[in-house]
């Protein structure tokens, strides 16, 4: 007895693979690889040479402007923004969220529109928009941060909300308690610590942005970053990746021991 | 006779919440002092604000036809981008897996490697390598590839630590070597799921595209500084508009496949 | 082939697991070409930890143990898997790539006949391939060769590892509780698989079995242990009824502890 494939068993992975290279090498026709520079090696090697040689002077001048002072300052634009959004995301995240079953979900749909508009409003842009407003410096880097984690927060929020037990609702509802009673007896207790855990999450996110911010003068360790980049300036560069990746590993490892400890 | 147990004094008087609620209370009114958060000074520069919104309410359409090639390059970078970033991820994953490498040695230093990448912001390596290889997608390319490439690692090693270890043993038992056992019993096993982390790391591969150029990395984010540099904010809105429909429909084509992979 | 000469001889072995768990308690045990050997113990006796001492699934912490007069204690790298190849292993769990084909599956139990970038572009030879097909309908299953392995049931996802199983074209068979998931008609066609290689292929049979009966029913020997100790070792035709008390019902560490 001989087996047949199908045509479908015998060519499916030749026919994915082959639109699969085809997408690829339409997407290499696209990027120039002539565009390296002929310094690249030379700037690497500095580059490389500089992070084995630190500026360590750099780290505390005590003039404010120095390493610890502006990551501290990241910090505090990550979590200041982080807070704010996290509290003005709630209504956003009970608009958004689809509770009901069934029919038409209008008011969710339009709500989720609206914070995926925001989510993908680039952050830069409204920090620059924020720079207009209140002036360049860190508060400008509050406001992008907290406008635009709206975005993403409420979505995370929205749907904890929809994922939550319903039965401890209908119990309420069942002895005679009003949605009021529902909403402070059964949601609430339900989505804090899931809310909690998500403004954790995006706290994480917030501290990478905020510590390129800068890069358009909104605060934080972006400017002296993105100022030392332009003047080929390596050991200062290296020595604020250092500080950078330190503060966001130390906040990575404080938020994920603070997560676990919540579930 | 009925005695109701007591509560604790912390549990009674939420001890645990407050003294969180304390500390981050002070910890959110010391930063707001440290960034200068000025409540007034928004409300006042707000109309500032309004208004660069009033502008981009009002998009210059000529402007379109030249969003188009910055968009096709900025979804070619994120494709790239994940390519590399993926395929250099697959060793690396298999080596930071706790079920497949049992030394504790090389799997921290794979795992510190990783934990290194990922701190790094996407912009932030794109301004060193425009830096490097200078103005142009290459620079983007090469962060994407970077910035895919320690979250990719992460999913695929998460992944792989919940496989079935049965098909291990059994390719073991039957004389297989090493690079045998990962090829034929630990790959298929996974290859779903990378596929669909293939995806959502495109996914958001071209969100940050989309902004790289601001930094002189390529594609459609080149426009984006250029347009808020000359003050063009009815430009910039096309650039955001153009931005956002292409998130969408990639978000969607991928959601779409990756449910089909499930 | 020579019935009665040794194939595998365990000689003074002791496993303790890295927790302290005494896994094999100074076992010698020699196992001749052709036999089918059942081991019958309780559970945590160390029935499958013998299996895996022999063919190093697990290390063994002290003793030796000669596969076909080659020790596979102190084998390392090609000269380990080689001697692996010879000894094929069915498991209770199947053990089946659940996302891969059939065929597939099966083939996986020639890679160590490859060369390792051989088999990563699946240059498996036609003979090999055909072979498959052979094995697969060997075991009664020959029109799942293209089925992916978890559109089978449990006993023809057995059947498939024995198939997998021949691959090896293995010297020895063990098989650790192949029929615990299976219902009693899938496990008599199991275990009729198993008795056809061992009598028509003159395959050595190991098998790990709980039930008694089934021991009787096609073991030539049967092995019985207990909190890791070698405690019973007859040929079939002297085995006694009653004597399966004395491995289940004996005087356990554990009981006597307590
Ligand atoms: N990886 C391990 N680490 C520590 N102890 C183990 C390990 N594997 C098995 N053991 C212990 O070794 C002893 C023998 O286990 P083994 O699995 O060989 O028993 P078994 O006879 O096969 O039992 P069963 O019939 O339940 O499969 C048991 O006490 C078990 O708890
Ligand atoms: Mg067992």
């Amino acid at each position: 007895m001989t087996i047949k494939k199908t045509f479908w068993q015998k060519y499916e992975a030749w026919i994915w693979a082959a639109v699969f290279v085809l997408i690829y090498i339409w997407a290499f026709s696209g990027i120039p690889v002539t565009g390296i520079q002929a310094v690249a090696g030379e700037v690497t090697k500095s580059i490389l040479n500089g992070l084995f040689h630190p500026d360590f002077s750099y780290v505390y001048t005590g003039d404010g402007e120095d390493l610890v002072s502006l990551l501290l300052q990241t910090l505090a634009i990550a979590f200041a923004g982080t807070l704010a959004s996290a509290i003005f995301s709630i209504p956003f995240a009970f608009w958004a969220a689809r509770t009901k079953k069934g029919g038409l979900h209008v008011t969710s749909s339009t709500g989720k529109l609206f914070l995926t508009i925001v989510r993908t409003f680039p952050e830069i842009v409204m920090a620059i928009m924020f720079i207009k407003a209140v002036g360049p410096g860190p508060f400008a880097g509050v406001l992008a941060v907290s406008f635009h984690s709206i975005g993403m927060l409420g979505k995370l929020f929205a749907e904890a909300v929809e994922e939550i037990d319903r039965r401890p609702a209908e119990a309420i509802i069942a002895a005679g308690g009003t949605q009021f009673d529902v909403l402070v007896h059964a949601t609430i207790p339900a989505v804090i610590p899931e809310f909690i855990s998500l403004t954790l999450y995006r706290f994480e996110i917030a501290v990478r942005s905020a510590s390129i911010l800068g890069l358009v003068g909104a605060g934080g360790i972006g400017a002296p970053l993105i100022f030392a980049i332009g003047t080929r300036w390596w050991p200062r560069v290296a020595i604020i990746l250092l500080g950078i990746i330190v503060m966001v590993t130390v906040i990575d490892f404080l938020s994920g021991y603070l997560r676990k400890k919540l579930v | 006779m009925n005695t109701i147990p007591k509560k604790s004094f912390v549990q009674k008087w939420h001890v645990k919440a407050i003294i969180w609620t304390v500390i981050i209370l002070a910890l959110f009114i010391a930063s707001c002092v440290m960034t200068g958060v000025d409540v007034g000074a928004f409300l006042t520069g707000f109309n500032q604000f309004m208004q660069i919104f009033y502008e981009m309410l009002k998009p210059d359409w000529s402007y379109v036809p030249f969003t188009i090639q910055p968009i096709i390059q900025t979804i070619q970078m994120a494709l790239i981008g994940t390519l590399i970033g993926s395929i250099v991820a697959v060793p690396f994953s298999v080596l930071a897996a706790r079920n497949i490498v049992t030394n504790t040695l090389v799997r921290g230093v794979i795992r510190f490697i990783l934990n290194l990448v990922r701190t790094l912001p996407d912009l932030m390596l794109a301004a060193i390598f425009v830096a490097v290889v200078g103005i142009g997608p290459m620079a983007g390319v090469l962060t994407l590839a970077i910035f895919s490439f320690g979250m990719i690692s992460k999913l695929f090693y998460e992944a792989i630590e919940t496989i079935d270890m049965g098909p291990i043993e059994a390719l073991t038992a039957a004389g297989a070597t090493k690079t045998q056992v990962v090829w034929f019993a630990v790959l298929p096993q996974v290859y779903n799921h990378f596929l669909s982390y293939f995806l959502y790391t495109f996914e958001i591969n071209v969100r940050a595209s989309t902004i790289l150029g601001y930094l002189g990395a390529g594609g459609i984010g080149e426009l984006l500084q250029r347009s808020l540099g000359q003050f063009r904010y009815d430009r910039t809105a096309i650039v955001v508009i153009g931005t956002f429909i292409v998130v969408v429909v990639v978000d969607t084509l991928s959601n779409q496949l990756r449910e089909r992979l499930q | 082939m020579q019935e009665g000469t040794p194939i595998i001889e365990f000689k003074d072995v002791n496993k303790v697991y890295p927790n302290g768990t005494v896994g094999l308690d100074n076992i010698n045990l020699t196992i001749n070409q052709g036999e089918f050997v059942v081991i019958v113990g309780l559970s945590g006796a160390g029935k499958s930890t013998l299996l895996r001492a022999a063919n190093r699934l697990h290390d063994v912490s002290s003793g030796e143990i000669l596969i076909d007069g080659q020790s596979i204690v102190t084998a390392k790298g090609k000269q380990l898997r080689e001697v692996r190849r010879n000894i094929a292993m069915i498991f209770q769990n199947f053990n089946l790539v659940k996302r891969s084909t059939v065929e597939k599956n099966i083939l996986n139990g020639r890679v160590g006949y490859y060369p390792t970038w051989k088999t990563i572009f699946g240059l498996f030879s036609a003979a090999d391939k055909q072979q498959a097909a052979a094995n697969l309908q060997r075991v009664n299953l020959g029109e799942k060769l293209y089925s992916r392995a978890d559109e089978l049931s449990g006993g023809q996802q057995q059947r498939v590892a024995i198939a997998r199983a021949l691959m090896q074209e293995p010297k020895i068979m063990l098989a650790d509780e192949p029929i615990a998931s299976l219902d009693p008609r899938t496990t008599m066609m199991v275990m009729d698989d198993l008795k056809k290689l061992n009598e028509e292929l003159g395959i050595t049979v190991i098998v790990n079995l709980h039930s008694v009966s089934l021991a009787k029913q096609y073991a030539s020997r049967v092995v019985g242990l207990r909190a890791g100790k070698l405690v019973y070792d007859k040929q079939i035709a002297d085995v006694q009824d009653g004597d399966f008390d004395e491995i289940y019902d004996g005087k356990d560490q554990e009981v006597k502890g307590a």
